[in-house]
């Protein structure tokens, strides 16, 4: 450790010496009034080209044809690809789209949100609510809640996939107890099902953290004072540890809504968006459509991404309006 | 036992132990069951040989089946208990199988061939942890490659984010100047437009400066995050201005004061950033599945994703290299927990 902790401040001393001289020189040509930009130069020009300029060049994209990457070898196509996607004889039915797997994906997706964000707040609520209570090996329990949100996506796709594959834990489980067993990840209803378990699994923990921060928040004193007054558990549930959750429990719904509406990486990896289409969500769509497909249709993948930009926008809109009335309030 | 139950069934100032305390009690012990379980699966079948994997219903615990050595035979062969029939109790060597016959030969008498049906024995198994699971993932395959990647641009990218998101932080909190709110909430509102957004436009900026396929592709458009300019400016906020002006007074340079000052003393929220870097470059899957297509530049996670087959997944492998990936989050969570939920639930950022 001392080892480490030497190198590190032997780098950190050699990092400062080898960049002193330099910068000096930079701080005496801009002046102390304009130093300040030298320090942001870095972040902003990595965010120019990594941030600012795509949203710019997404627009020309979504506007262009062909499989060119380069814009100047695109050709002017105008809202085309926003016609293409949305071209649907009727939006309940995706068989009737010309882009079905796009609107498959949107229902997938639409599906994926109310189910997976519902029941991740209801058991991170009921999860947040055990940890609170006065019980022994509380950080323990803590701990165990909130390791598999530290893992890979990847990760946790294999490691469900070993338990859910047709001769594995679960299969040899129901067995035991005389049931029979399901090939989990072929049958489409199946398939949705364990992406919502297998999501709710690996995010929740990061959740009941947010709503145990909420919990502590609630000041004691008003607990004891309903003690006092004799009122029974659910009314203190009701009356008190609810209302003064809810700022929490909003700042928890929007961030997992968002997150829900961008679902890719374990799904992919443990399902691969089937059997068929059947767990295909719309970031998938984008990727499939835009990078693993032949020809590669850029345009149909930045108007569908522009699409989901517009969704994550107004949820993003409603976060910030939401944590600011908190903080004010 | 008397005092075990009461240690569990110990609480803070008052008495006794109710219902709702069982309940809370089963549903936690439910969900460690729950949250560890496959974990702990994985690593105990990483353990299994090939022949162990196939086996079904699975044993908790990795066994083989045990070998043995005969004279006159290249190979070892399985060793199996006799159930039944002529040999009863005797322990014999398998030399082949013919349809519901076994050709089975006693050890201790390598020239005589025994004849036994093949529901009469039992294969005799040990306990036996398939380490070879593990050492070919470096004699085989290209594990160290795809470590060194992953290893390569984690270390990377978090030295580059921690070093442009304070200096960019250090400029927001620490100077006045014209368009220093514009700045800050340009910053901000990128927090709005997640990369996932953009992946068509990034990989053509990335593709103009020849990054697909190299680690740079994944390292530059990962480094300049609006979470960590938040989370130091509001850190480096509260370090008194008084401090800079000192050093100022001195003839410190603003890079002096910057690296000798501010640095060393917000380095609790550095560390936070530290950690939440190193997770989401080990951790990242979509963008470098995008930009690295070449299999020598792969990282773990591409190397796990493209180790399951389409048909034939090679379990042995992908297994033991699963634990190897998990590991060193595993470690990261166990020592510095209390540095990732406290900074968690102070800036509801993940």
């Amino acid at each position: 450790m001392t080892f480490a902790s030497t190198a590190v401040r032997t780098v950190y001393q050699a990092a400062f010496n080898s960049l002193e001289r330099p910068l000096l020189f930079v701080q005496n040509l801009v002046g102390m009034r304009r130093v300040a930009w030298m320090f942001l130069l870095p972040n902003l020009v990595i965010f120019g080209a990594f941030t600012f300029l795509p949203i710019i060049l997404n627009y020309f994209y979504a506007t262009t044809g062909s499989d060119a990457i380069l814009l100047s070898q695109r050709p002017y196509v105008g809202a085309e690809n926003f016609r293409t996607l949305l071209a649907c004889k009727d939006y309940l039915d995706p068989n009737t789209c010309q882009q079905d797997i796009f609107w498959r994906a949107i229902h997938n997706t639409a599906k994926f949100v109310v189910l997976q964000v519902g029941l991740m707040i209801v058991f991170s609520l009921v999860t947040a609510l055990i940890l609170n209570r006065d019980i022994v090996l509380r950080g323990f329990f803590r701990g165990v809640f909130f390791y598999p949100v530290l893992l890979s996506p990847v990760v946790v796709a294999l490691i469900w996939k070993w338990v859910l594959q047709r001769y594995g834990l679960l299969n040899a489980g129901l067995e035991e107890a005389g049931l029979s067993s399901v090939n989990w990840l072929v049958d489409a209803n199946w398939s949705f099902f364990w992406i919502v378990f297998v999501t709710i699994w690996a995010h929740m923990g990061f959740y009941v953290l947010i709503l145990l921060a909420g919990l502590q928040a609630i000041p004691s004193d008003v607990y004891e004072a309903a003690e006092m007054d004799g009122a029974s558990k659910w009314r203190v549930f009701y009356r008190i540890t609810l209302p003064l959750l809810t700022p929490t429990m909003v700042v928890v719904l929007v961030l997992s809504l968002i997150r829900a509406v961008q679902a890719f990486d374990e799904i992919f990896v443990l399902t691969g968006g089937g059997p068929g289409t059947a767990t295909t969500l719309i970031l998938h769509y984008i990727y499939e459509t835009g990078f693993a497909a032949r020809p590669r249709l850029f345009g149909l993948a930045a108007a569908a991404s522009i699409l989901m930009a517009a969704v994550l926008m107004v949820l993003t809109l409603l976060q910030l309006a939401v944590t600011r009335s908190r903080a004010e309030g | 036992m008397a005092t075990v139950l009461n240690f569990l069934t110990r609480r803070r100032g008052r008495h006794g132990f109710d219902l709702t305390d069982w309940l809370s009690w089963a549903y936690l012990v439910f969900g460690t069951v729950l949250m560890f379980g496959p974990v702990l699966w994985v690593v105990l079948s990483s353990f299994k040989t090939d022949a162990a994997l196939a086996q079904y219903p699975p044993t908790l615990l990795p066994f083989a089946a045990k070998t043995v050595a005969v004279e006159g035979y290249d190979k070892p062969l399985e060793l199996y208990r006799i159930t039944g029939g002529e040999y009863q109790g005797r322990h014999l060597a398998e030399i082949r199988r013919i349809g519901l016959v076994a050709q089975m030969v006693d050890p201790a008498e390598p020239d005589k061939r025994l004849k036994v049906n093949i529901k009469d024995r039992q294969p005799e198994q040990a306990l036996a942890f398939a380490v070879s699971n593990y050492t070919e993932l470096f004699s085989r395959f290209n594990f160290a490659r795809y470590l060194w990647n992953s290893v390569f641009i984690t270390v990377v990218a978090t030295v580059i984010t921690v070093l442009f998101n304070s200096m960019a932080a250090f400029a927001l909190a620490k100077y006045k100047f014209r368009g220093r709110t514009a700045v800050f909430l340009l910053i901000i509102a990128t927090l709005m437009i997640p990369p996932t957004i953009n992946l068509v436009p990034i990989f053509l900026v990335v593709s103009k400066l020849g990054m697909v396929n190299s680690p740079w592709g994944v390292i530059w458009p990962a480094v300049a995050t609006p979470t960590g300019v938040f989370l130091l400016r509001q850190y480096m906020l509260t370090i008194p201005d008084d401090l800079l002006d000192a050093a100022r007074m001195d003839h410190a340079s603003e890079w002096r004061v910057y690296w000798r000052i501010v640095m060393p003393l917000s380095a609790p929220a550095i560390a936070v950033l530290t950690i939440f870097s190193v997770m989401w470059r080990w951790n990242d899957f979509l963008w470098p599945l995008i930009v690295l297509t070449r299999s020598e530049q792969f990282t773990l996670q591409l190397a796990l994703n493209s180790f399951q087959g389409e048909l034939q997944t090679n379990w042995s492998h992908l297994l033991a290299m699963t634990v190897l990936t998990l590991l060193p989050i595993t470690f990261v969570f166990a020592f510095l927990q209390k540095y990732i939920t406290t900074g968690i639930a102070q800036s509801g950022v993940k």
